[in-house]
């Protein structure tokens, strides 16, 4: 019998192999930038070791479609539309930021009518914005219940919308100096209809989730970020307040009158995904306190500041009869509304986190240039550490909690 | 307002006072910016960097004007400090990175629109616009309509002939499920499957297949 020799090898390297094939390598994978879990078009370049985070790169700017060099060619109300596609989950809030921060500039004083009306329209923009983002983030740990509670909701505040400004979305309701209208008969009773039927609500997706065990441990311990990176990372908005940090442009740098309201601001001890749910649930019940006590001392009065009307709108029926309005209309027609040069820095307290526009004013009509600080892009840019070391299957989960939008991200 | 920036004018002799409709704001020298910036988040409370931009003064020189927004989270307020760029067709300025790793995105957008380099910047690449893309789009002289480039797909473009508008190669969607065929088959996935780790894309099989290629969903 014919004895075959098989060759054994090199035992030290054989097993070496083995080993490196017991380890493995490190495994790159890409999300997006279509994927649900991304909430738009967001690509992230994932590095695994087994299921293990090892490194995370966000990959931004699929949508980017140049707002800050389309703003340097238009008119400052011309931009406004563009505003509503900033975070278009709450849009109306973008265009009352913006509305402000040209009005620093221009110095317009609001009156107070003005002002009550878009602390409302601010207010219900939180609302649809954390509804959406509670709603989407119970799916991302696989709660698909409290999706369908919040979206019945946040659909009843889109008819708000409608009812106010025609559109649900693409609201692009103020304008410099004031709004686009008053606010239509019976408007007020109808938001506080809708918000006492949220409240209930609100409780009762808390009651689903918060003391749910399997979101309990989804979310308590993962994607923690402690005070001082979140400082460090220029997080704002609820991400911030969840790891700690008691800033609150309202409370802070307060517009629109707030500082008359009486609100708490929610604050998170961990910065996991744990407290930013909690953070974003309380912040809708204390938007709902704000607008009650807004509808309750609704002041009466013009909803236009008269110095702007001079600046951009002069009134319709005076144009044809009289001539000093019909010059005006002629030279805002040619010239366009004349702004003082000058720069201004202006945030707000947006759903998402602090918005600021940072505007550069030679002069004339258009703004010589305008930047977009958006709270999106600088809380992604914490994404790389806060999904380090952990599974996989909590990427959805940490990105769900940070409730970023895309268009604002992108600009 | 005027007196914090006075105040910082007296303590910090190289600056100097920058007009401003609202915040206080100063002008910093390119060399002294980092210490600046280190010493106002150490010493005065300003902790938070909330923006970093540049601005294009165009026909002027310095003609780059690097823009800081710093935030006092205990009293509330923001500072701007403004900081000439060193050179004016290729601008360089120094990277706060090392303060705030907040400052890595914004400088890399700042890179991306204004062709600014950031010196000690650790990863600086095109943020918004891909990596490829030859222009600074926010310079003032790059035009509102935007320059014809190149598609960042060579193989793309060979495919559809220099047609710059196609359809998008996924009919159907990525997530588009079939709802005929075994359960196995209903997977989501592209309906395009031209090409598959099996079946390689035009580009890999040179000379083999000179045909061009039609998008066209190979599921029955």
């Amino acid at each position: 019998m014919a004895v075959k020799e098989v060759s054994i090898g090199d035992i030290t390297a054989r097993n070496s192999e083995a080993e490196a094939e017991f380890k493995g390598d490190q495994m790159v994978i890409n999300m997006g930038p279509s994927h649900p879990a991304t909430h738009g078009v967001l690509r992230l370049k994932v590095e695994l070791n087994g299921e293990t985070v090892t490194k995370c790169e966000p990959v931004v700017g699929y949508l980017h479609r140049g707002d800050e060099k389309i703003a340097e060619n238009m008119t400052y109300n011309q931009f406004i539309p563009y505003t509503d596609r900033l975070d278009y989950l709450g849009p109306i809030h973008n265009n009352v930021t913006f509305a402000l921060a040209v009005e620093k500039l221009i110095g317009i004083e609001l009156p107070p009518r003005c002002q009550a009306i878009r602390l409302i329209c601010c207010e219900l923009a939180r609302l649809q914005s954390h509804l959406l983002g509670c709603g989407v983030y119970g799916m991302d740990t696989g709660a698909l219940t409290v999706f369908m509670y919040t979206f019945t909701e946040r659909e009843k505040l889109y008819t708000l919308m409608e009812q106010l400004t025609g559109a649900r979305f693409t609201t692009s309701y103020t304008r410099i100096g004031g709004l686009a209208r008053d606010i239509p008969e019976g408007w007020l009773g109808n938001v506080l209809k809708v918000i006492n039927e949220m409240e209930p609500v609100v409780d009762e997706i808390d009651k689903l989730l918060s003391r749910n065990k399997i979101f309990y441990d989804r979310t308590v311990g993962v994607g923690v970020l402690s005070k001082e990176d979140a400082i460090a990372y220029g997080l704002t908005g609820p991400n911030l307040r969840a790891s700690g940090v008691a800033m609150d442009l309202r409370k802070d740098e307060p517009y629109l009158g707030y500082e008359q309201y009486d609100f708490d601001v929610p604050i998170g001890t961990n910065g996991d995904c744990y407290d930013r749910w909690l953070v974003r649930l309380e912040e809708i019940r204390q938007s709902i306190r704000i607008l009650r006590q807004a509808i309750d001392k609704m002041p009466d009065g013009p909803w236009y500041a008269e110095d702007a009307k001079k600046i951009f709108a002069p009134r319709k029926d005076k144009i044809m009869t009289s001539m000093e309005e019909l010059i005006q209309n002629f030279m805002l027609v040619t010239e366009g509304p004349q702004v003082p040069a000058g720069e201004v820095y202006f945030e707000a307290e947006n759903p998402k986190g602090a918005l600021g526009f940072y505007i550069v004013s030679k002069g004339g009509g258009v703004p010589y240039r305008m930047k977009i600080r958006s709270p999106s892009f600088c809380n992604l840019s914490a994404l790389p550490k806060m999904c380090l070391g952990h599974m996989v299957a909590d990427l959805p989960v940490i990105l769900g909690s940070l409730d970023f939008v895309l268009g604002e991200c992108d600009r | 307002m005027q007196e914090l920036s006075k105040q910082l004018t007296e303590r910090f002799p190289f600056l100097s006072a920058r007009p401003s409709a609202d915040h206080p704001a100063v002008n910093c020298p390119q060399d002294n910016v980092l210490e600046l910036l280190r010493t106002l988040r150490d010493e005065d409370g300003y902790q938070m960097l909330m923006d970093v931009t540049a601005i294009d003064h165009y026909e002027a020189s310095p003609r780059f004007e690097v823009v800081y927004h710093l935030f006092h989270l205990e009293r509330g307020g923001y500072l701007r400090i403004a900081t000439p760029c060193e050179g004016d067709s290729n601008p360089i300025c120094q990277s706060v990175t090392e303060l705030w790793p907040a400052a890595d995105w914004h400088e890399r957008e700042t890179y991306d629109m204004f062709g600014i380099s950031f010196r000690g910047h650790p990863d600086l690449r095109r943020i918004l616009m891909w990596d490829e893309y030859p222009f600074y789009p926010l310079r003032k002289e790059f035009p509102l309509a935007g320059e014809e480039v190149e598609l960042p797909a060579p193989d793309f473009v060979e495919q559809t002939g220099g047609v710059r508008v196609e359809k998008a190669p996924m009919m159907g969607g990525p997530f588009h499920s079939g709802q005929k065929g075994p359960m196995s088959a209903r997977e989501p996935r592209a309906d395009d499957e031209s090409w598959t780790e099996v079946k390689k894309r035009g580009s890999d099989l040179e000379g083999e297949d000179d045909k061009p290629r039609e998008f066209r969903p190979t599921r029955t």
